[in-house]
């Protein structure tokens, strides 16, 4: 009888520390997370299967990752490329990202050339379309989407041991595109939907954020934070982690702006803990507090 | 006649394995791989057409293998090297440079003698396979 040793794949390829690293650094996403767990799991057992001359196709591992902007996508992406090199289903393990811009010339024949660039580049490792449903354009016939998305089909389907396609963008809008590109839809083995993140979560991600900035909110900041990500959240052209960053890089500003003027002014030092704390004030100084404020005596009145 | 250009022209014709090898070997080195093709391998003649631009960017030979297999496609009859290209102030040269396509039937080359005045003789040497006009083989 022929085995095969899971335990030591495993091993060689490190997947449990990648997944561990995943759940560790990336707050909810619990769905998210079981899918690239189950996709591991895939992978290593088809490893075992081709070692083992079961098996002997290269498995489909073109995905798409669908859901709102800041939802973690571009993130998962990169640790999925360093999964599948460890796993050796591509050979170098970098990332490409791209955007429509990049694969879609201005003029009759400069498509073709511009595409098999990146795609060119991306090989041997992870080509990521951002917002890919921007390549197909049905209000425009002789748009040259249509050329880009062809050439990326042909190589996605010839070269799947040198590249791994990831598409990415909002769901309702990447449904409209695989529903006018079927042939896309049936190459792509992995749709996985990335939920909103709820309240708790995000100030999760953001007590994260700023740890690893060297920073910390003391209590009454904590509150305000909570209430500033509340407020936040009802508000138009929310992109959950990234509108949280986008804040704090704020903050941090105004923070300084504090420490500059408390020290220009007092001449007294200013200490570890005060260059490192973020205070309520900081928070509530924010436009989304006064705005708010406004269109609540503006509706009152 | 086998043509013996380049790197690896005395060794036996190289796999495409053998070919990324190299290739990635290039790669490492930070040069910019290109692909040529011609259908006159006359040792003097040397500007190949260019198969697409040279790639800068690339991270894997795969991408080389890729363009060589569209090239080998269009133009099966042809000779087909791989180039790399160092472009460290100084160097600034190609640095490697094998042929990895050759025509199923190499016909080699034809001596000329011009007779000169007197007794001189004037010797050219011309390849065979640039008698039909340039692409038709």
């Amino acid at each position: 009888m022929t085995s095969i040793d899971l335990q030591q794949i495993l091993a060689d390829a490190n997947i449990t520390e990648v997944l561990e690293k995943l759940d560790q650094d990336l707050v909810g996403l619990a769905p998210v997370k079981q899918r690239i767990r189950e996709i591991a799991a895939f992978l290593v057992v088809s490893r075992a299967r081709l070692q083992l001359g079961i098996e002997s196709a290269q498995p489909n591992l073109h995905m798409c990752f669908t859901g709102n902007p800041g939802t973690g996508k571009t993130t998962v992406a990169l640790r999925m490329a360093e999964m599948l090199h460890r796993l050796g289903y591509v050979r170098k393990g970098h990332v490409v990202s791209v955007t429509r811009d990049d694969l879609v010339g201005q003029y009759i024949g400069h498509t073709a050339p511009k595409t098999k660039d990146v795609l060119k580049k991306a090989m041997g490792g992870v080509l990521f379309i951002d917002e890919a449903y921007y390549l197909y354009r049905p209000e425009n016939e002789r748009d040259y989407g249509q050329e880009a998305i062809e050439i990326l089909l042909q190589v996605m389907e010839n070269n799947r041991d040198d590249l791994v396609v990831i598409l990415a963008g909002y769901k309702d809008r990447m449904d409209t595109f695989f529903q006018s590109n079927p042939g896309m839809s049936s190459r792509i083995a992995h749709h996985i939907d990335f939920p909103d993140y709820s309240q708790h979560e995000l100030l999760e991600i953001a007590q994260k954020m700023v740890a690893t900035m060297h920073y910390q909110f003391d209590e009454k900041a904590l509150a305000a934070i909570s209430e500033y990500i509340e407020q936040r959240k009802t508000q138009p052209h929310f992109a959950n982690a990234r509108s949280i960053r986008n804040a704090l890089d704020r903050i941090r500003l105004r923070h300084a702006n504090r420490i500059f003027e408390i020290a220009s002014g007092a001449k007294t030092n200013a200490t570890i803990e005060d260059l490192s704390t973020i205070t309520e004030a900081d928070i509530r100084a924010s436009r989304v507090f006064t705005e708010s404020l406004e269109n609540k005596s503006a509706s009152s009145q | 006649m086998h043509i013996t250009q380049g790197q690896f022209s005395f060794l036996p014709p190289l796999t495409d394995e053998e070919i990324r090898a190299q290739v990635d070997y290039a790669i490492s080195n930070g040069w910019a791989v290109s692909v040529e093709w011609t259908d006159d391998p006359h040792p003097r003649n040397v500007y190949w057409n260019m198969w697409e631009q040279p790639m800068f960017e690339i991270k894997d030979g795969a991408a080389v293998i890729y363009d060589l297999d569209a090239c080998r496609k269009a133009c099966p009859n042809a000779y087909i090297k791989v180039n790399a290209f160092n472009s460290t102030r100084g160097v600034e040269s190609m640095v490697m440079s094998f042929i990895v396509n050759r025509p199923a039937m190499e016909p080699g080359f034809r001596l000329i003698r011009q007779e000169g005045e007197g007794r001189t003789v004037r010797y050219t040497t011309l390849a065979y396979s640039t008698e039909t006009p340039p692409g038709s083989v």
